[in-house]
């Protein structure tokens, strides 16, 4: 019997649950490891054992994060842990936000040492890589086999009481704390060598990377309502029925541009779903429920506003890449300004 | 996509479920919307009752696009 006991967090799909259809469900726990806890297990090879794993549905907890960290936190707390793993979560964003929400609440409410994996996109990294030890990741599960030693290492290290070094050396991702440290050669030196190196352009590394804030300041709001044109978009996956231009289910390569002309409403004969990252269920019952045309057409005919644009963007957001995002974003915001648009209506799932 | 609409000059309201992505992503005028699978209604309510909230949150969408802002805001 080995002497540390671990509970391990994961979502509804590797807890073997279920897909899109359970990502409702409220957290529960199983006795022992489930799915990636077995490589885990293994991993920790008799040093640490996992006697538990929490399960909650990624849906749920998006929609009921306070609730969801408590009932999680108690769950893990049952099993009186020494440590707790949650995901990897590879690309999936509500799974990533999860896993950092419910490590933050663990070192933090629980002080216990706490490991989770991400891809470096996921939101769950920028939400929590400053107060959660998180490592980086592939962006699909295949991924499992290098997240689970890299992981486990952290995890026995923490355990141990050993001290982590800076997170290049270690393979975590950078939490932004500065610690004191003895260097053989002075600042100056330092400096000097890299200001050389910079001089014959050759490569260097900057001893304290620079914030990027690549923020946008708000647009100024629309003066006269009665007189605006307004676009939708949605990057909920909604599309003409039979997804006409093939937009991927995730990690989306496209967006597609279509017209609301003589359409007063998105009903299903219409348009369904295209988006891979949830039930498609509702939306493909009534896809107004993710793109409000019907309100929209109503607003304009009662004179809210001047004119609906009859063009309407659409893409699936759920793992795009960020880079695909901006040029979405790009090459659309450059149209609707040619087209002569006012403001813009932007769904998301 | 909303940033870089917005870099345009355009005015951009984002109605969304997870707010905190939202926010990390860099949205300045955000919209919370019902829920991941039915942002702009929900099943269980009749058809009416989902009209009207779908439209106060299409309306709520409208006012926020009407509303000067310095940062960030979560209408």
């Amino acid at each position: 019997m080995s002497g540390y006991r671990i509970v391990h967090y994961m979502n509804q799909f590797f807890g073997g649950i279920g897909g899109e259809e359970s990502a409702g469900i409220k957290p529960e726990s199983r006795s022992g490891a489930v799915g990636p806890g077995m490589a885990f297990s293994k991993a920790l090879q008799g040093k640490a054992e996992i006697v538990g794993t929490v399960i909650c549905g990624d849906g749920y907890f998006a929609e009921n994060m306070d609730e969801a960290v408590e009932e999680v936190l108690r769950l893990i707390g049952e099993f009186k842990p020494d440590a707790v793993i949650t995901g990897p979560a590879f690309n999936a964003g509500r799974y990533g936000t999860a896993c950092g929400s419910v490590a933050d609440a663990v070192g933090k409410k629980l002080k216990l040492p706490v490991v989770s994996g991400m891809y470096q996109e996921n939101p769950g990294v920028d939400l929590y890589r400053k107060s959660v030890i998180i490592i980086p990741t592939s962006d699909n599960a295949r991924g499992i086999k290098d997240a689970v030693p890299a992981m486990t290492n952290i995890l026995l290290k923490l355990l141990s009481g050993e001290a982590l070094g800076d997170p290049r050396t270690e393979g975590y991702l950078e939490r932004g704390i500065r610690v004191n440290t003895f260097h053989p050669r002075s600042g100056a030196e330092r400096a000097v060598d890299m200001l050389v190196l910079k001089m014959r352009g050759e490569k260097f590394e900057t001893e304290y990377p620079m914030p990027v804030f690549d923020r946008v300041a708000p647009a100024d709001p629309i003066k006269d309502l009665k007189g605006a044109k307004i676009a939708l978009l949605t990057d909920g996956g909604i599309v003409p029925t039979g997804n006409p231009d093939r937009i991927e289910a995730s990690s989306a390569t496209k967006y597609a541009t279509y017209s609301f002309e003589g359409v007063r409403s998105a009903t299903s004969d219409l348009y369904q779903t295209a988006h891979g990252g949830y039930d498609p269920t509702y939306a493909n019952q009534n896809p107004n429920r993710v793109l409000p045309l019907d309100v929209l057409r109503d607003m304009e005919d009662e004179g809210v506003f001047a004119k609906l644009h009859e063009t309407w963007y659409t893409t699936v957001g759920n793992g795009t890449p960020v880079a695909n995002g901006k040029k979405f974003g790009s090459e659309i915001g450059a149209q609707l300004k040619k087209d002569g648009v006012d403001a813009v209506i932007l769904t998301s799932t | 996509m909303v940033k870089e609409i917005e870099r345009y000059g355009l005015p951009i309201v984002h109605i969304c479920t997870i707010v905190p992505i939202s926010l990390t992503v860099g949205a300045n005028r955000i919209v919370p919307a019902i829920a991941i699978p039915h942002p702009l209604g929900d099943p269980t309510k009749t058809p009416e009752e989902e009209y009207a909230m779908r439209r106060a949150i299409v309306e709520k969408a409208l006012s926020a696009l009407q509303t000067p802002i310095t940062e960030q805001t979560v209408f």
